[in-house]
């Protein structure tokens, strides 16, 4: 269900990268070599345009009148103040509540202080829908815009608090000291001083949970909060792919849009980066004193609580209450395998699209590479819904209709982000110089990216593409919508049981989804202190 | 010698059924192909797979389900054309089964299947069958509401004085269904006036099931579904439904609408006889067997065969008369579509 790129602050510690230009290997200008990665990562640029220009044929195709009639009614009015207000709610409240924790974990001697941050995380590998499972289980009653709020904050201000916490850690302290010595107290120089520069951050966060919030379905289908996604749902499990469906997805693009106009605007121009010399010592821990210390853990403790403890006890209660008659091997045998088919090949599909425009991000950049790049990241924030409503209807009369090609290109779709930019931090990192060298012995352009540039970016690949397969594990609209016949995933058989309302026999599956996704979510805890470089 | 008009059709749809599927007079006799069905189901994922279990076990015939709603599935059929992978198509409701068949999808039925199931559970140009058949009921909180508070009709929820107070699941396919038997019944604009105050009374929530969740925790007083959720978790623990009561409308209401069910097969099927031989077998006496005995609690509408004993008989419901192949599942998303229920 995800879009973007998870860490956000890796994206943004990056950006200078990028902007530094490398000199063009000499034998890849026009030769080859180029115009295969060109063409290439122009392949997927135009596949990734595909949702989106079905979006506009389709609103072409409908005319205005019956167009008009589907986007200006009451309904849409009603969907777009729910969609607004979450946004407009959770969003704020996930940055503040993300940098109070952020400043705790990194910034003071609060007690615990790793672990917190690593339990900060964890709540990262239950999938959202599993979140309101479990809140719907504990208090039946919630609904509504509050309960979409608070599930909603518990579910994602880790995407928030990753990045946040990271650019803490990398902030040089030097300036801080300065505001201090010029007469500051601590809270203008927390105010003045670092917030600023956690701007790139929190503005990354937020996209990325704002897109969250605009993509998901299973959580708000449960707590009973209609926004254009379960809309979306509920026309396609009406009538299909009918006009009024892709009306509602027209309208969720032009409000994804909206979030990345938002945030582009909000990030501002100003500089990040240090200057001076040498390196930036360790920033200190501000003492917290024993009770201050005592009454902040609340803080971390009652988050935990909320977003792990709350969906962990239910999956114990609820495999309590099943016993051995739950755990039916028959069936979750064949979900467990075709799960892990689907994310191992969706992520390694994934990642090898993503290598072209990767490789031309750092060895090419140019405008055109840009705009390409641009539409890459694009179609990644499109939810789900919008991506699967695109390809049921361009592929129904099409050989690959109801095939794993189908659920694959989707996936593809919604994960190239993740994928592009961990491999594009690789990718920067291997010196230009040694393909240079093997071009020099003879090797061809693809054979020399095969064997220097893409091995020394094999780590990074690897991060992504365990990004995009923990995406896949816990996809659930978009295989909903287009899994070949007889396929159950862990997330739609999940989904199956919990809206029978048989939530013992959903847990099972609930449980292996958050196994699987356990290591993952260590993996982007790690690379997220490793961009910090401590 | 005279001939009726239903014999003729009777002797019509024998023909037809002879010249496509020669060989699925012998249900139990057709030779499994490798690759077996596809089963469009948009029931009840677990009757579904109990049907299909039990049928491969007999014949052979390997059953790939496919599982989705009623009319996002009808409607998936259409889009996909003579293209369709599907074989077969069940639904919960009619109204898919005759957008699939206003379509000219479906083929006819072997005479043989089609006498499975008496007249009164399947449309006359029989190219498609009742499988099963729910009521519509009203379940109630019964700390909330005293029979004497109860609705006399469906429509009386429509009054003011039940703002806020009943609930129903408007994106499912049973309450379309529902909507759609009242459009037949009542006419359009009738219907539409229903709707507006719908969408200014009722509660909506996503699924029968989440309904009767909510009515049993005092949530809200009562709410529009179908009976089978109720004994459904009567029979399991009872912890969705154990404050609760239903409350039959009777009286020929259009809330005393029994829906049926429905089965066909794909006139695109490549594996006729398979696919006329598993509607024959959901229609017959195995099927049916699996209805009585299993934890479905729908009603059996094969001919001679029984429901649960548990339930309150089909002839006791006073259901009103509908044509099941008239109800335009269409025009129906089109009217909640205009009242912003969906």
């Amino acid at each position: 269900m995800s879009a973007l790129p998870l860490d956000a602050g890796a994206d943004a510690a990056l950006k200078p990268a990028v902007a530094v230009r490398l000199p063009l290997p000499a034998a890849g200008r026009g030769g080859w070599g180029l115009s295969w990665v060109g063409s290439a990562a122009l392949v997927v640029s135009a596949l990734a345009l595909l949702p989106l220009g079905f979006v506009v044929w389709v609103g072409i195709q409908t005319g205005w009148a019956t167009a008009s009639a589907l986007i200006f009614r009451p309904r849409v009015g009603e969907l777009l103040i729910n969609t607004a207000l979450l946004v407009a709610l959770t969003v704020p409240l996930c940055a503040v509540l993300a940098i109070a924790l952020a400043w705790l974990t990194e910034r003071s001697d609060l007690p615990g202080a790793r672990t917190w941050a690593w339990l900060l995380v964890a709540p990262l590998a239950v999938p959202a829908f599993v979140h309101s499972y479990a809140w719907m289980t504990v208090a039946p009653g919630l609904h509504g815009l509050p309960a979409g709020v608070m599930v909603s904050l518990i579910a994602y201000f880790p995407f928030l608090y990753l990045p946040v916490a990271a650019a803490l850690r990398r902030l040089d302290p030097g300036m801080e000291d300065s505001a201090a010595s010029l007469g500051l107290g601590p809270w203008a120089v927390f105010f003045r001083v670092v917030l600023p520069q956690l701007r790139l951050a929190v503005c990354g966060g937020s996209l990325l949970v704002g897109l969250h919030l605009l993509a998901e379905y299973g959580l708000y289908v449960m707590i009973r909060f209609d926004t254009f996604t379960t809309a979306i749902v509920d026309q396609f499990q009406s009538t299909y792919n009918g006009p009024a469906a892709n009306m509602l997805s027209g309208v969720l693009v032009v409000c994804c849009f909206a979030l990345l106009g938002l945030e582009s605007a909000a990030r501002g121009k100003e500089r990040y980066a240090r200057v001076g010399t040498g390196a930036a010592r360790m920033p200190f821990k501000r003492r917290l004193g024993r009770f201050s210390a005592l009454c902040l853990l609340l803080l971390p403790a009652l988050l935990t609580v909320l977003a792990l403890g709350v969906p962990l006890f239910t999956l114990a209660r609820w495999l309590l209450a099943g016993g051995a008659a739950v755990w039916r091997f028959g069936e979750m045998g064949p979900a467990l395998l075709q799960t892990l088919g689907l994310a191992a090949a969706g992520a390694l599909l994934t990642t090898l699209a993503a290598v072209p425009m990767a490789w031309l991000s750092i060895r090419s950049p140019g405008r055109l590479q840009r705009v390409l790049e641009a539409c890459n990241y694009m179609v990644g924030s499109l939810p789900g819904v919008v991506v699967a409503l695109a390809l049921v209807t361009v592929t129904v009369r099409m050989p690959i209709y109801q095939t794993a090609i189908t659920v694959l290109l989707a996936y593809l779709l919604m994960f190239l982000p993740r994928a592009l930019i961990s491999l594009r931090a690789g990718i920067a990192q291997a010196p230009v110089e040694l393909e240079q060298a093997a071009r020099s012995l003879g090797r061809t352009p693809a054979q020399a990216l095969w064997a220097i540039t893409l091995r020394l970016a094999a780590p990074s690949a690897a991060a992504g593409a365990a990004l995009v397969g923990l995406g896949i594990t816990n996809e659930l609209t978009a295989t909903l919508m287009l899994a070949p016949n007889g396929t159950r995933t862990l997330a739609t058989s999940f989904w199956a049981y919990s809206s029978e309302i048989d939530y013992a026999a959903a847990a099972p599956y609930a449980l292996i989804m958050v196994l699987l996704s356990l290591p993952m979510t260590w993996l982007l805890y790690q690379q997220s202190k490793r961009t910090a470089g401590r | 010698m005279k001939l009726s008009l239903p014999s003729l059709a009777a002797a019509a749809m024998l023909a037809a059924g002879l010249l496509t599927a020669p060989l699925a007079a012998t249900a139990q006799g057709v030779k499994p192909t490798p690759e077996g069905i596809v089963v469009y189901n948009a029931q009840h994922a677990s009757l579904t797979k109990a049907w299909a279990e039990a049928f491969s076990k007999e014949t052979g015939i390997k059953v790939t389900l496919r599982n989705g709603s009623d009319t996002e599935l009808g409607n998936q059929i259409v889009q996909e054309g003579a293209a369709s992978p599907a074989d077969v198509f069940l639904t919960e409701n009619s109204p898919a089964m005759a957008l699939v068949d206003t379509a000219g999808l479906f083929a006819p039925l072997d005479a043989a299947t089609l006498s499975e199931v008496p007249a009164n559970f399947r449309p006359v140009h029989g190219r498609w069958i009742g499988i099963a058949a729910r009521s519509t009921v009203f379940v109630y909180n019964k700390s909330k509401l005293t029979p004497a508070q109860l609705p006399k009709s469906m429509l009386d929820l429509a009054t003011p004085a039940w703002k806020g107070r009943w609930a129903a699941s408007p994106s499912g396919a049973d309450f379309q269904a529902i909507v759609s038997a009242l459009l037949e019944l009542k006419g359009e604009a009738a219907t539409a006036a229903w709707l507006k105050a719908m969408k200014e009374n009722a509660t909506p929530y996503k699924g029968n099931g989440t309904v009767l969740k909510a009515v049993n925790a005092g949530q809200i007083e009562g709410g529009v579904i179908y009976h089978y959720y109720y004994y459904g978790d009567q029979a399991k623990t009872g912890e969705n439904s154990s404050n609760t009561q239903l409350h039959y409308f009777r009286n020929q209401d259009p809330g005393a609408f029994v829906s049926i069910s429905g089965g066909g097969v794909l006139a695109s099927s490549k594996h006729q006889p398979e696919a006329q031989a598993f509607v024959k077998w959901v229609a017959g006496k195995g099927g049916q067997e699996i209805l009585k005995n299993g934890d479905a609690y729908e009603y059996a509408v094969g001919t001679g065969a029984q429901s649960n004993p548990r339930l309150v008989p089909l002839a006791e419901l006073q259901a009103p008369k509908v044509e099941p192949s008239k109800l335009n599942s269409k025009k129906v998303t089109d009217l909640m579509t205009q009242a912003g229920l969906l």
